[in-house]
């Protein structure tokens, strides 16, 4: 079966949509048309980008290549974390905190299944690499986000139970044990509930996608069910991962709560 | 008997402090801001400051004291020993009971003695009054048996009647354990009633108030 290729005509049919969604809000007055405009956009070019840049990567395996591009991918995805969270870490925390976690995860993750799992020759072939490193980037990101934007917010509200909990003679651990354990939740959740849904309520994208360029339907599952356990296991992790780094800084050698380290 | 000192003690902009507590009852007093609960929450180690608090449990003898110095302990151990009340109890889980270690004999008596029944233990922490809590706050503390006290405001939220009864607890643990006690108290006549000694600030200055 070959792929039906789809015009700029075609494209401008759904644009259509999005300017209908635009205009209607302009009207509601939601004062959301310039975002949904802005983010209409660069959905257009950053998708032509990575494209152009994938059909080059692909035309050549070359592993620094992979490399640098995995890095800048890391690099963006941590500014998103960063840029989501109400209350973050001041200074290079801040930035620092959530990328290490998702490198430290989503890489692992992703070099585990290239290498042990699918088996590609070599492992880094760009044309299995880079897409799922980006699922697991992608996936990962919005777990680290919400863990850390509800460890910091709740934590700071909370000020006055931690410290009454440090008072009574508790550790730091169990100080904000609470917190730690609603906020690795709260950044698992969606993946639970997505793994919960998939086929049922929800056809997965990349399953999606697979089956729409002709591969054999079970074939595309087999790989869906790969892609959900990866981002489930490496969501999961980088999300502990922030939690208990972030919760850590935000005590002191002598666990003093030191909540002026955010910002 | 345990007594506490602070050696060149600074916190926030107030002058280096030195100071002895024995088992008496110290009271704080001085305007709003002038960095009183600062003060004791610095001597609980929960914010950062500058000079030393000590501990010392057994009696001096001439030659050596063998004193517990804050920086070089377990800061939980540390908080565990000085028993710090915050002007504002914080409560965390559903009902009161859920916060105390022991539910013992002495923990009933200090309810008693603070004119609340044993089962307030059962009763939600949402659905208790401010001057409940406060004094539940106090059992709280008490149960723990601290080897100091430090009580910021202690009786600010509480009607004539709890407040002669929370002095009373306080002394009577204070007296029974020789318990070093800082009361930061607004309260002239309170005060009077409490304290052995008194302590003032004034432009930054903590000074002892001579009668």
């Amino acid at each position: 079966m070959n792929v039906i290729s789809l015009s700029p005509f075609d494209l401008s049919l759904a644009a259509l949509l999005v300017v209908a969604l635009a205009l209607i809000s302009l009207f509601l007055k939601l004062g959301l048309t310039n975002r949904i405009v802005i983010a209409a956009i660069r959905t257009v070019i950053q998708l032509l980008l990575i494209g152009l840049v994938l059909k080059a990567l692909f035309a050549q395996v070359n592993f620094l290549l992979v490399a640098a591009l995995s890095i800048v991918m890391l690099l963006i995805a941590g500014r998103e974390v960063m840029a989501r969270q109400q209350r973050k870490f001041g200074g290079l925390w801040g930035y620092g905190l959530g990328t290490l976690s998702m490198f430290i995860s989503s890489f692992t993750l992703t070099v585990y299944a290239l290498i042990v799992i699918i088996g590609t020759e070599p492992w880094y072939t760009p044309q299995y690499a880079i897409p799922l490193l980006g699922m697991m980037l992608g996936n990962t990101m919005t777990g680290v986000s919400l863990a850390l934007d509800k460890l910091t917010t709740t934590a700071w509200q909370q000020r006055a139970v931690i410290e009454a909990r440090l008072i009574l003679g508790q550790d730091w651990r169990t100080a904000i044990g609470d917190i730690t354990r609603d906020s690795v939740r709260i950044g698992m959740i969606p993946m639970i509930n997505a793994m919960a849904a998939a086929g049922i309520v929800s056809l997965p994208g990349m399953m999606t996608g697979q089956i729409l360029s002709g591969t054999d339907p079970l074939e595309a599952v087999k790989y869906q069910i790969l892609i959900m356990f990866l981002i489930t296991a490496g969501t999961g992790f980088a999300a502990m991962l922030a939690t208990w780094i972030g919760a850590r800084h935000l005590f002191d050698d002598r666990q003093r709560l030191r909540l002026e380290r955010l910002s | 008997m345990t007594k506490l000192r602070l050696s060149e003690f600074r916190v926030h902009n107030l002058k280096p402090l030195n100071l002895k507590v024995n088992d008496e009852i110290i009271c704080l007093s001085g305007p709003s801001g002038s960095g009183k609960s600062l003060l004791l929450r610095a001597i609980t180690d929960l914010i950062e400051h500058e000079g030393e608090a000590y501990l010392d449990e057994n009696k001096c003898s001439e030659i050596k004291c063998s004193e517990i110095k804050c920086s070089e302990i377990n800061p939980v151990q540390w908080r565990t020993w000085v028993g710090f009340l915050p002007a504002e109890s914080a409560w965390w889980m559903d009902t009161v009971g859920d916060h105390f270690n022991q539910k013992s004999d002495e923990c009933h008596e200090y309810l008693t003695a603070l004119n609340l029944p044993v089962d307030s233990l059962k009763w939600e922490v949402s659905r208790c009054s401010t001057g409940e809590k406060q004094r539940l706050a106090i059992v709280r503390l008490l149960q723990q048996q601290p080897k100091v006290l430090l009580l910021d405001e202690p009786t600010a939220s509480l009607d004539a009647e709890s407040v002669n009864l929370v002095e009373s607890v306080i002394k009577k643990y204070a007296k029974e354990f020789n318990v070093p006690v800082i009361w930061v108290s607004h309260d002239q006549r309170q005060i009077k009633r409490v304290s052995d000694r008194e302590l003032n600030i004034k432009n930054n200055e903590i000074k002892e108030v001579t009668v």
